[in-house]
């Protein structure tokens, strides 16, 4: 298993170099210039000229690329040219927001998708079945901001129940963090939970079909044995795959989410830093974000190897 | 009393276009320590009743149309599945045909041998250990405690039936129900898994009901055959009895089937056409279509299975005019 570890984390390595360097292609490839976004639009040409001077805009763009390597194998993100701060600093003060977020979402995936899909799958084609797979459906159609304006409105203004928006850290008041977390949470979740509803079903539908499910019978095991070990061991290992890309969804999904609750994350952060052109911070930003995917992934690889021998001892 | 009593078992399956019965009025009895063959083709409805014994047939589709199967003076087909949740295992257990498949992959064999007995019996978990690698010794694995954290993908074909055999024995069950136990190994194999069966039904004194489409292995094994064909039992006698003179046509023609080393034959011998499918039976009798000495009787009505010689009973309305002579009666 901790040869798999070893084997991932080695192969993420060329997946960060290349994420960089789209990141860093991406950001001169569209129009607009930072000096100018900085500078404002009272500002004079050879003010502009100058500025750009100093951030090092005027160089060749190779030249440019190998400053930011450079400072990328000294552990230098660079500084953000709008915030005025270092990259590495302003991705700090909110990363944890959307992590936080993505990962109050994926508890409720969990909890939603894998329950509503092993009810359903052990009850086939009953009316639970069809009702779970009807919300499985209406979740993965409905989209999440327009799923977030109708609990912000019943739930926020009509009833009173939980904030509007803005955000309360977690270390500063974890019931307040709850409270402005949940309706972000759950509108990010839905989508996700009804596609992992489906999945599960699927998966266990299939599994409850193997014969080792009838030889854990044969063998005078509870009910709840058969399904809860042998059939959910087996099931599991291709939703962990599915899990993994579901963390994926979830950390792109909230930069939408974050605008609509208002919630200051990494959406926000990198939005605001791609609309004034501010190349550190979009490029910094980024491979910070892509690292914390990549880390998810290779959790997710181990995990695999976890549930299936088959996989350990290849 | 008998250890297990099948009377008039009668188990259909719900499909597209209407029940279909995949087994009719089986009945049967087994006694303690016993080895009964249950023989037919493939789609006779052999699993169908060794399944309804354990009460795992999927329901739906499956349902219990009519019939009862009593095992130790307990009906089993009254119980609830929580009921028969213990008597799989102690009372009844089974193997199957497929070795590769009918062990969990995720878990190692020491797991799924010490959870069978763990659903049973409260053992602490070294004698549970213990237990779980006498018999995979007894089973003829080598290094038994070695193999203990094995993962089945690690054995071969020949070891992943051992195990099964290993873990349907671990409870110490009154009767192993062996569904094609050697079907899908090679035949090396399959002479050394029947040794194994034999020794243990020795040892541990339990009747066994092996299922197979393969006369040799019931000749090998059983003391009393039951023929299956399309669903309905066709032929019960001692093992020795139908091979010497079998009354239905269609077990003469199983027995036909068997190829043989000393006899001068240049092709094999089939039974010609195939099993009807459960929704096509023929009226009358169900082989009357293959039949050679098929007559317009035959197709008239459904014949009953009756006991036409002591101990012997075939279901086939001219099974004593064609059967052929007793070795017995040969003797000057």
């Amino acid at each position: 298993m901790i040869r798999v570890a070893i084997g991932r984390l080695l192969s993420a390595l060329p997946v960060l170099l290349i994420v960089s360097l789209i990141s860093f292609g991406l950001m001169r490839l569209i129009p607009g210039d930072p000096a100018a976004a900085i500078a404002g639009i009272s500002a004079t040409p050879a003010q502009l000229a100058q500025l750009r001077v100093d951030l090092g805009l005027d160089q060749p763009l190779l030249v440019q690329l190998l400053r930011y390597y450079e400072g990328l194998v000294q552990g230098d993100l660079g500084r953000s040219l709008l915030l005025g701060k270092g990259v590495f600093a302003a991705t700090m003060e909110r990363l944890p927001v959307t992590i936080g977020l993505s990962l109050y979402a994926l508890v409720i995936t969990l909890l939603i998708g894998l329950a509503a899909g092993i009810i359903a799958a052990l009850r086939q084609n009953s009316i639970v079945d069809q009702a779970a797979m009807m919300f499985a459906m209406i979740g993965i159609s409905v989209p999440s901001f327009f799923l977030g304006l109708v609990m912000i409105i019943v739930f926020g203004v009509h009833l009173g129940w939980l904030p509007t928006g803005g955000y309360i850290p977690f270390s500063q008041d974890p019931l307040g963090w709850l409270s402005s977390s949940t309706m972000p949470a759950i509108s990010l979740a839905l989508l996700q939970a009804g596609l992992l509803a489906r999945i599960t079903r699927s998966s266990m539908l299939e599994v409850l079909r193997q014969d080792y499910i009838r030889t854990a019978r044969a063998k005078g095991l509870p009910m709840r044995q058969v399904i809860l070990k042998h059939a959910l061991a087996n099931a599991l290992i291709p939703i962990v795959t599915v899990v993994g890309i579901i963390v994926t969804l979830l950390v792109s999904g909230a930069v939408v989410t974050e605008a609509l609750f208002s919630l200051p994350g990494m959406g926000q952060l990198l939005t605001q830093a791609v609309l004034n052109r501010d190349y550190p911070m979009v490029q910094g930003g980024l491979l910070l974000v892509t690292t914390f995917l990549v880390m998810v992934n290779i959790l997710v690889d181990v995990l695999y190897a976890a549930l299936d021998p088959r996989v350990r001892y290849e | 009393m008998s250890l297990l009593e099948v009377r008039g078992l009668t188990t259909g399956f719900m499909t597209g276009s209407g029940e279909i019965t995949a087994i009719e009025d089986v009945s049967f009895s087994l006694n303690a320590g016993e080895i009964l063959g249950i023989v037919g083709e493939s789609g006779s409805g052999k699993s169908v009743t060794a399944l309804s014994i354990m009460g795992l047939l999927p329901s739906p589709p499956a349902r219990l149309i009519s019939g009862e199967v009593i095992f130790e003076g307990q009906t089993l087909t009254n119980m609830s599945d929580r009921q028969m949740q213990t008597i799989r295992g102690p009372g009844i257990s089974m193997i199957f045909q497929e070795p590769m498949t009918s062990l969990n992959p995720v878990f190692s064999i020491g797991e799924q041998i010490m959870e069978t007995i763990r659903a049973h019996e409260r053992l602490s978990p070294a004698k549970l250990r213990e237990r779980a690698i006498e018999m995979l010794d007894k089973v003829g694995i080598p290094s038994a405690a070695r193999r203990m954290d094995d993962y089945p993908h690690q054995m071969s074909g020949g070891q992943r039936q051992r195990v099964m055999i290993a873990m349907a024995l671990a409870c110490r069950p009154r009767l192993l129900i062996a569904d094609e136990p050697t079907t899908a190994l090679d035949v090396t194999i399959q002479a050394q898994i029947l040794d194994l069966l034999m020794d243990l039904r020795d040892e541990f004194g339990m009747a066994i009901i092996i299922i197979t489409h393969n006369m040799g292995v019931i000749a090998e094994t059983a003391d009393r055959v039951l023929v299956m064909y399309a669903g309905r039992v066709i032929e019960e006698a001692p093992v020795a009895t139908v091979f010497d003179r079998p009354l239905h046509p269609y077990t003469r023609g199983l027995l036909e089937c068997v190829p043989s080393l000393t006899e001068d034959r240049a092709r094999l011998v089939a039974i010609p056409g195939t099993l009807p499918e459960p929704t096509r039976r023929p009226p009358g009798c169900r082989f009357s279509v293959r039949c050679s000495h098929a007559i317009p009787a035959c197709s008239a009505a459904l014949p009953p299975l009756e006991l036409l010689e002591p101990d012997h009973s075939a279901a086939c309305i001219r099974a004593l005019d064609l059967a052929p002579i007793r070795t017995a009666d040969l003797a000057p």
